[in-house]
């Protein structure tokens, strides 16, 4: 099965953006390539979005292993995981990892993903300040916990609640730390976001809100985080969960043209025609995206082309937020702001933890907020994209579709004597 | 053990037609059924007598006395209405106190409250409100046969060949003789029914001939029917020399109608119609003329009576198998209300004032201390004279007339300038005993023992097979107590038997035959043989007798004993339409409502036929007037207006409008359409003219409509549209208003009690800017209230969310369609979502699974797509195909 004219694929990076495309890319043209994979942790492929559930004792690793080393060996993947790609040789066309592997290329797949953003504040390095990004910040969290109570959460987005959330469960007093008013400002309205912070509180996790952390303080290990108006939280381990940053130093280093992410265009491909990027390391059209969704549109477009099938083009991803933080599913799309000429429809069942708004514009569907009842918020989300008039369906459009889709949805009955 | 008898023989409160009931009580249940002995029915019941069961509920009742709010002991309330009553006769007079009662009494307790104002205060100030229903029935005989004598029997109904319905939706207002009449009509169909109305109702299903005819015109018809019957030779002459006086003068009197083209153009009818009928009544021999409300209610309405039995008897059609002028009553003893002389114009046992021998008569039977010598105040003349100062107090026993008077919106700041205002009824609250200074608990039906006459002169019991609730007594005895307590003797009765053996004494007492009114063979009968008394018409003069007809041989009641004619000069309603008040309002019944609703609005089955007041109205005039099915229309009179939903259709003629009388303010906010009604009467019967009052129409300018089902009763603010109906475990409130709300969420709180509140929790939906709203509220899980508001009348259906009041428990179904106003599709709950990214639920990927033996997550992907985006589902999945896989 060794043919002699294989070309030679390398992915740099062992994730989920990654491994789909290998996936697709197997899918097309299983025997184009001899395949090889760097991957910095010491696993297969794994879901990062499962790490959650993990660290809430509600899964194990095992679980959320997606591609374990049989899948690789089956498929004929040379995987080196715990090797870090530290140099791309552009001109020699090869690869040079932590260890002195060298790996040489026709074609370099470039999935390095995202780091997680630290806080530029003094005492960000002492010890017990972690991030949250893989199985390694998960394994310390756990351990952490055995020994110490108190944890703060610094980043009252999505990561930094479900940190919170699995830190609770691990047994510990649990402080988040959110710099603005509401907690996942982009993705919820202040009213969803507020529903949160209740739910959350009701499960026993405290919040600083507009709390901007100035200092984190500790002699041999962190103790306290000061915030600039003065507040301070008592702290056995921070958890910086306050965003992320693509990792694009390799890239850079190789000369690729980079701005947030590695730069490509709509066939996922950098500046160099035998170079392609995709997932959170790439930025397409001004775009880094960290959600699974457009890394996955990516995987496929980039596949093709790497099949050399030429035919795909990714045209970026409109983006909708399907969520679940501890239990609670949350849903947003598009513009749910409101504002000057646009209509809200609200549905509140505060008691079931339900609450939906519906943002319309010229008759058009332009945002939704779902909580806790998301099951319509693909629908929603089609008619968002679809941009067409919603007026007939606008009396039971909050109920859903099978409720605003029926036959006779809007022929209502007006019960005269 | 206590034995419980298997059940009790009464009659149905309702309608005239006075049929049997059987009520078996079981514990706290309550079965009703038609009594098949009953010769009214037969076993037959109407949807009201079916639902009797569903009313007799203690919610609402009225069940201790009160003085101005606070309740007292029947011993402080009796002595301040006797003291009340007499120091007002010794101040101003007997005429300054007034009694208005109701043909809803028994006739007990109607001859006991006629005996103290008549025969001892000394006034003839006791009307009724049969005033309102039958008065002219009672002139129209009375000056044809010198007595009220109704001469037929419901069995003519069935014999006749000619049956000609006129101003009686039957079907609606005596459903049961309507259900004899189809019956007859299939076995004989040949027999004839001609429906002379204003209205295509409901009674136009079995009709051979409708005439819609013009409001009022009826003596106009009947006058032409006269000459047609002359100039065609079709005359009874025999009859009229043997047995009548004062053809000639009628004739007179109806020969300026003998040209049918004129008399169609005046009555709006077709020339070939009105033919049509006068051929049929000139050829048939057996015919009756059915009459009610249509008739009477109307300021000519004793002249029409009169003309009906004109025709009569000009063919001789009295006293006969199958024929006869026949005026049926709408309540259930109205007859017996004549029977005792209930109305301000008649004395007693068919007696009458103007008959010296009479007053002298019933005075030394009563052994009267202070016999009225004159007629007193008929209703609205007695209510004039309140507003006028002159009556000064007044006791309103069993009646509305806050609700069912004329120009009703005068009543509450006339009964507030009146000194002393006793209210005696069943009900807590009604817009009449939110009136009074005194209020004092009665009994009502399945408490109360007692005698009713139907319509057909058929002397019925009523029995009771209830005790009497809280402090609550029967009216006889309160009446019979505060005579005594104004110190009258003759009041002293054991027992509605005693009462009743009076009555019949009284109608036999010096009466050889002279007076059609005789009972005497009831007068000496035992208390037991009264308990077990079995349905008999009058005249029963000596035991047994039972009397189907009268005047069979003429004998007719007048002084030399021949019927008399009665010449007709019709005239037109006495207030016209103009160009302000441009179109003719009628009022009537509905179906499944008795007047004022206080016992029939508490049936969930019966509120469900209609559920609100409307107006029916042409489309053509709804074009006209800008009106819409289903939306509200304001329909203002010179005296008062009333809002009401619209109703359109073409059974209504153009220029006509009907609004129904049941709506009271404790149903609806602005629906009393008695408020509306012209309150002019006949000069004779003094009844109102109900049928014809000039009215404009115009649609409610509503800013918004909504409705509230609750499962506790609320109250709205007066300032909007709100109409209220029964529902099983629910209060349903049809809303409306003109002003703008700001905040419905706050609305809707503010009208639900706080404690309710605080035990549920609240969801709603809001769309602002289009006007939507909707709220529920669920108490422990279970249904508490929805509100659904919107811009116009295009709401949901009420149907479902009225269904979810009998579930002990909101299921996730249910609630996620509450505000949808109706279940899911197929109501097929997808339950938990479990694949967020492409919405799929547990029940559906569990049915996949099932259905199509899915093993793996990669399958249901396929299927479902569930778990092919982010894959955070793919071990849920995994673990419902692991419990739910066929596969082995």
């Amino acid at each position: 099965m060794q043919g002699a004219a294989r070309k030679k694929l390398v992915m740099v990076g062992n994730g989920m953006a990654g491994v789909r495309t290998l996936e697709e890319l197997l899918a097309l043209a299983p025997d184009q390539y001899d395949i090889t994979v760097f991957g910095a942790e010491p696993y297969g492929n794994y879901n990062r979005i499962m790490l959650s559930p993990v660290l809430a004792n509600e899964m194990t690793i095992d679980d959320i292993i997606t591609h374990d080393f049989d899948w690789y060996r089956e498929r004929g993947i040379r995987l080196l995981a715990g090797r870090t790609v530290v140099e791309i040789d552009r001109h020699r066309q090869r690869v040079i990892a932590d260890d002195g592997t060298v790996v040489e290329y026709d074609r370099l797949l470039m999935a390095t993903g995202s780091t997680p953003f630290i806080l530029p504040v003094p005492g960000n390095d002492l010890e017990g300040v972690i991030s949250y990004r893989d199985i390694h910040d998960v394994n310390t969290m756990m351990e952490t916990a055995q020994r110490f109570k108190k944890a703060v959460v610094i980043g009252g987005g999505l990561l930094g609640l479900e940190a919170a959330n699995g830190l609770k469960n691990q047994g510990m007093d649990v402080t988040v730390v959110h710099i603005s008013k509401t907690l996942m400002e982009r993705q919820l309205d202040a009213v969803a976001g507020g529903l949160l912070q209740t739910y959350l509180e009701d499960q026993g996790i405290q919040f600083a809100m507009e709390a901007f952390t100035a200092e984190i303080k500790g002699r041999d290990r962190v103790e306290t985080v000061c915030f600039k108006d003065g507040r301070e939280v008592e702290a056995d381990l921070v958890v910086m969960a306050a965003g992320i940053v693509p990792n694009v130093a390799v890239a850079k280093q190789a000369g690729l043209p980079c701005e947030r992410g590695v730069l490509v265009n709509d066939t996922l491909q950098t500046y160099d025609p035998k170079i392609y990027a995709v997932g959170e390391c790439a930025q397409h059209r001004g775009i880094a995206y960290g959600l699974v969704a457009p890394l996955f549109d990516q995987g496929k477009v980039c596949a093709n082309h790497l099949a050399e099938h030429g035919i795909a083009r990714y045209e970026g991803t409109v983006l909708s937020t399907k969520l679940k933080v501890t239990g609670v599913k949350l849903f947003s799309a598009g513009d749910f702001s409101g504002g000057d000429g646009c209509d809200e429809l609200i549905y509140k069942d505060i008691s079931q933890g339900v609450y939906k708004k519906l943002v319309i514009k010229d008759d058009r569907l332009v945002g939704a907020v779902l909580y806790g009842d998301t099951q319509d918020g693909p629908w929603y989300f089609e008619l968002i994209q679809s941009a067409g008039s919603v007026a007939s369906l606008r009396q039971d459009l909050i109920f859903g579709r099978e409720f605003a889709q029926e036959e006779n949805a809007t022929e209502n009955i007006a019960e005269a004597a | 053990m206590k034995s419980v008898p298997d059940s009790v023989k009464t009659t149905c409160p309702y309608c005239g037609v006075g049929c049997g009931v059987l009520a078996s009580v079981d514990g706290d249940d309550l079965r009703v059924q038609g009594d098949k002995e009953h010769p009214s029915n037969f076993g037959r019941l109407c949807s009201k007598g079916s639902a009797l069961a569903e009313t007799v509920d203690l919610d609402g009742r009225l069940l201790n006395p009160s003085i101005d709010g606070r309740d007292v002991t029947w011993d402080v309330a009796l002595e301040k209405v006797a003291s009340g009553l007499s120091q007002t006769i010794e101040k101003y007079g007997p005429n300054a106190v007034a009694f208005y009662v109701s043909g809803q009494l028994l006739t007990e307790d109607y001859y006991v409250a006629n005996k103290l104002m008549k025969g001892f205060i000394g006034s003839a100030n006791i009307d009724t409100n049969s005033r309102l229903c039958m008065s002219s029935a009672v002139v129209g005989y009375k000056r044809a046969f010198g007595a009220d004598s109704v001469p037929c029997s419901y069995e003519d109904l069935e014999q006749t060949d000619l049956l000609v319905l006129t101003g009686s939706n039957t079907a609606w207002c005596h459903p049961i003789l309507f259900q004899r009449i189809i019956a007859a009509k299939e076995q004989r169909p040949n027999m004839k029914v001609v429906v002379i109305d204003p209205r295509r109702t409901s009674s136009c299903d079995i009709a051979d001939l409708h005439l819609p005819i013009k409001p009022g015109y009826d003596t106009t018809l009947f006058n032409g029917l006269l000459s047609y019957l002359s100039r065609f030779e079709k005359l009874n002459s025999e009859y009229i020399e043997r047995y009548t006086d004062g053809f000639e003068q009628a004739l007179e009197a109806a020969s300026h109608y003998s040209d049918i083209e004129v008399i169609a153009q005046d009555c709006g009818l077709d020339v070939s119609d009105v033919e049509c009928f006068y051929q049929w009544f000139a050829q048939t021999e057996k015919a009756i003329t059915f009459y009610s409300q249509g008739v009477n209610q109307s300021t000519s309405g004793s002249d029409k009576c009169n003309s009906i039995i004109n025709v009569h008897l000009a063919t001789g059609r009295v006293g006969k198998v199958g024929s006869g002028p026949f005026s049926i009553t709408g309540q259930p003893n109205a007859m017996g209300g004549r029977e005792v002389g209930g109305l301000a114009n008649q004395m007693a046992a068919h007696m009458d004032f103007a008959n010296e021998a009479d007053r002298d008569r019933v005075a030394r039977f009563w052994k009267a201390q202070n016999m009225a010598t004159e007629n007193g105040l008929k209703a609205v003349e007695l209510f004039d004279a309140i507003e006028a100062g002159k009556v000064k107090a007044v006791w309103i026993m069993a009646t509305n007339p806050m609700v069912s008077l004329p120009n009703a919106d005068r009543m509450r700041e006339l009964l507030k300038s009146c000194d002393l205002v006793v209210v005696s009824d069943c009900m807590a609250r009604t817009d009449t005993t939110e009136c009074a200074d005194i209020l004092l608990p009665a009994t009502t039906w399945g408490e109360k023992e007692g005698m009713v006459t139907n319509s057909e002169r058929r002397i019925s019991r009523q029995r009771a097979f209830r005790s009497k609730p809280g402090q609550a007594r029967h009216d006889w005895e309160i009446v019979c107590d505060v005579a005594q307590r104004m110190g009258f003797e003759g009041f002293n009765y054991d027992s509605p038997a005693a009462i009743f053996r009076e009555h019949a004494a009284l109608s036999s007492f010096e009466n050889h035959g002279q007076r059609d009114f005789d009972l005497g063979g009831m007068a000496d009968m035992s208390d037991s043989e009264y308990q077990a008394w079995v349905p008999a018409q009058w005249p029963i003069s000596t035991r047994g007798m039972s009397t189907p007809r009268l005047f069979e041989e003429g004998q007719f009641f007048t002084a030399n004993r021949r019927a008399q004619f009665v010449p007709i000069h019709p005239a037109p309603p006495i207030h016209a339409t103009d160009d302000r008040y441009p179109l003719i309002l009628n009022t009537g019944r509905v179906r499944d409502q008795w007047h004022t609703m206080t016992r029939t609005g508490k049936s969930p089955r019966l509120s469900a036929h209609i559920l609100e007041s409307f107006v029916q109205v042409h489309s053509k005039d709804a074009e006209g007037y800008g009106l819409e099915e289903g939306g509200l229309a304001k329909v203002t009179s010179r005296w008062g207006e009333v809002v009401v939903r619209v109703s359109i259709t073409d059974d209504q003629q153009r220029g006509c409008l009907f609004v129904p009388i049941h709506w009271s303010d404790q149903f609806a906010h602005r629906a009393r359409v008695g408020a509306v009604v012209n309150p002019v009467v006949d000069p004779l019967s003094g009844q109102p003219e109900f049928k014809h009052t000039p009215v404009d129409i115009k649609p409610y300018p509503a800013r918004w409509y909504g409705f509230v089902l609750s499962h506790n009763e609320l109250d709205f603010d007066r300032s909007h549209y709100a109409s209220k109906a029964r529902g099983r475990q629910f209060w349903r409130y049809e809303l409306a208003g003109d002003e703008a709300v700001n905040g419905w969420l706050d609305w809707i709180q503010s009208v639900v009690p706080r404690a309710t509140q605080d035990e549920g929790d609240w969801l709603y939906y809001e769309d602002r800017n289009t006007g939507r709203f909707r709220a529920g509220l669920v108490v422990d899980q279970r249904l508490s209230l929805v509100c659904f508001i919107a811009p116009s009348v295009d709401l949901p259906s009420r149907s479902w969310l009225a269904q979810l009041f009998a579930e002990p428990e909101l299921d996730s179904v249910m609630r996620r369609g509450l505000l949808a106003g109706r279940p899911a599709q197929g109501g097929f709950d997808g339950g938990e979502t479990i694949c967020s990214c492409f919405g799929v639920g547990e029940n559906t990927i569990i049915d996949a699974i099932k259905e199509q033996s899915l093993c793996t997550p990669e399958a249901v992907g396929q299927c479902l797509k569930a778990g092919t985006n982010c894959g955070s589902c793919v071990p849920e999945l995994r673990k419902l195909i692991d419990a739910h896989s066929h596969s082995e």
